[in-house]
């Protein structure tokens, strides 16, 4: 048991140290701004259909729910007020995060995995440049910059999606009304909380995937533990921190 | 840069322990310019570990490293980045990364390194020094292929090419010829002895192979006839004395000295690295 917790602490450790460093080279030279540029092309560009097709899909599941629950009160004009603060706050961030860890993290895990196991990244760091700086950083900056842009974006794809189950399906609301309730419905608070967890989960993605890459032992096989690790840790912490940001929002 | 007489590379008495496994036991060698020693040993003799050691790859646990004039043992990781960049390494597979061309491959020191500053050597500057690199291994035409589309001995060469792309005055090699048929592996020697013979670089030389080392003791490449030619025994002495070779045998070395003294060893262990003549 002690062990477990020892090795447990340990590569928290190991994780927090990959994180400095990873962030201390964000201002160090060499600056590899073509890796940056590839990584936002690889993580946002990539993984724009997904959070498209989810974000309209969970507005539209959110819409026809709360239709169904909020007619119960007859409280069925509030529908834009529901989904646009449980998309805002919770579940645009949150869903994306969890695309783009699935997306991501994995691939990013076993990329740098299967350059561990070759030796690639100890050529690497023979050859004179910092593994950490090459592969961590530019996956760093592109998954934290590209998250809460793809954020936005599902927030948005999101609220049409509840608008076309509500207006013209269900006809619950009017058009004017369902857009400017569930625009009212936000205040500075969701959208700061909103914009700052996909910010945080973008740190996590990538830092989470790098990190298990970077420490596969074992071969193919190890490549493909560390793929998985990577994922659920990520998600897991996903969830964590979401919960923590809630807990600080909601005291504000 | 170090001054000609000065040692690129100075171990002194250096040990390092895996648990209770000695992987280097009170090393001690100078390696100065345009010199070569050829290091043979028994599996987990300590040859890589050796070779790590010198660009700081494996923290050692006592005795000094010097690099050009640096002290690896005592600098931290981002220093010993830019030392690094300064030598050039060859690993036993090659080492490439299989998702970048032969051409980015080779560009890559020069793109990637700290100390050529990123972005300052313009991209085609890079890639007409890679092409001449890649011209010296003989592999021009393989610029715009992938490592997966060559053979082991081609990407071997490759590997030559990234190492002395960037002029390295030390050039390291893991087991260069390991798992080559000779004719691939003899060309291969070739290229590792032009390249001490052309640019006057040190090399230090990990090879299971007695052929590697007789190449590098008993030939000089001669840029005129642009071949290898045998040395002489008058005048030609000074360019053997150059090449020494090692033996290590539990992370010891428990021989260091030409090639004549070499063959003439009566240590059984020494002996087995040594193929005579009428073998």
């Amino acid at each position: 048991m002690l062990d477990f917790l020892k090795t447990l602490i340990a590569s928290f450790q190991d994780f927090l140290f990959l994180a400095g460093r990873s962030f201390r080279n964000i201002v160090r030279r060499p600056h590899y701004y073509d890796d940056v540029f590839m990584q936002m092309d690889i993580i946002g560009v990539g993984s724009l259909p997904i959070v498209i097709l989810i974000g309209a899909f969970s507005g539209a599941i959110i819409a026809l729910q709360m239709a169904r629950a909020l007619s119960t009160y007859g409280a069925s004009s509030q529908v834009g007020t529901i989904v646009s603060l449980t998309l805002v706050r919770e579940l645009g961030p949150v869903l994306s995060a969890v695309m783009v860890a699935g997306r991501n993290a994995s691939a990013i895990a076993s990329e740098l995995g299967s350059m561990k196991v070759t030796e690639q990244i100890d050529a690497m760091r023979a050859l004179g440049t910092d593994p950490v700086q090459k592969l961590v950083t530019p996956r760093l900056i592109a998954t934290t910059l590209m998250l809460p842009c793809l954020t936005v974006i599902a927030d948005v794809i999101g609220l049409i999606g509840a608008y076309l189950i509500a207006v013209p399906l269900l006809k619950i609301i009017s058009a004017s009304e369902y857009w400017s309730t569930s625009w009212r419905a936000l205040v500075l608070n969701d959208l700061a909380q909103g914009l700052l967890k996909p910010f945080v989960f973008g740190m996590i993605i990538s830092l989470v995937g790098c990190f298990y890459g970077l420490r596969t032992t074992g071969g193919t096989q190890g490549v493909g533990r560390a793929v998985t690790e990577a994922v659920v840790a990520a998600m897991v912490w996903i969830f964590v921190v979401t919960l923590l940001i809630d807990k600080i929002f909601v005291g504000l | 840069m170090a001054a000609p007489h000065e040692p690129l590379l100075e171990f002194k008495d250096v040990s390092l322990k895996f648990g209770d496994t000695w992987a280097l036991r009170n090393v001690s060698l100078t390696l100065k310019p345009g010199e070569t020693r050829i290091v043979f040993g028994a599996a987990g003799a300590g040859k890589t570990t050796l070779l790590k050691a010198v660009i700081g790859l494996v923290e050692v646990d006592t005795g000094d490293i010097n690099l050009f004039g640096h002290d690896v043992t005592s600098s931290k990781e981002t220093d010993l980045f830019v030392l690094r960049a300064r030598a050039g390494v060859l690993f036993q597979e090659g080492g490439l990364f299989d998702s970048l061309s032969v051409g980015e491959n080779v560009e890559y020191p020069l793109l990637n390194q700290k100390s050529n500053g990123t972005g300052v050597l313009a991209l085609g500057a890079a890639q007409s020094r890679a092409k001449d690199a890649l011209r010296f291994v003989e592999l021009a035409q393989t610029f715009d292929q992938f490592p997966s589309e060559l053979s082991g001995g081609m990407r071997r060469r490759v590997g030559i090419a990234r190492a002395i792309v960037t002029e390295p005055p030390l050039v390291l090699y893991d087991s260069p010829t390991a798992g080559l048929d000779p004719i691939t592996a003899n060309t291969i020697m070739a290229l590792v002895a032009k390249e001490r013979d052309v640019r006057n670089s040190a090399s230090l030389i990990v090879t299971h192979r007695y052929q590697d080392g007789e190449i590098m003791s008993d030939f000089r490449y001669d840029q005129e006839q642009e071949e290898l030619v045998k040395l002489g025994d008058g005048k030609d002495t000074a360019l053997r004395e150059r090449t020494k070779f090692i033996v290590m045998k539990e992370g010891a070395m428990v021989f260091f000295g030409t090639k004549q003294e070499l063959e003439a060893s009566g240590d059984e262990y020494v002996k087995r690295f040594v193929r005579h003549g009428d073998e």
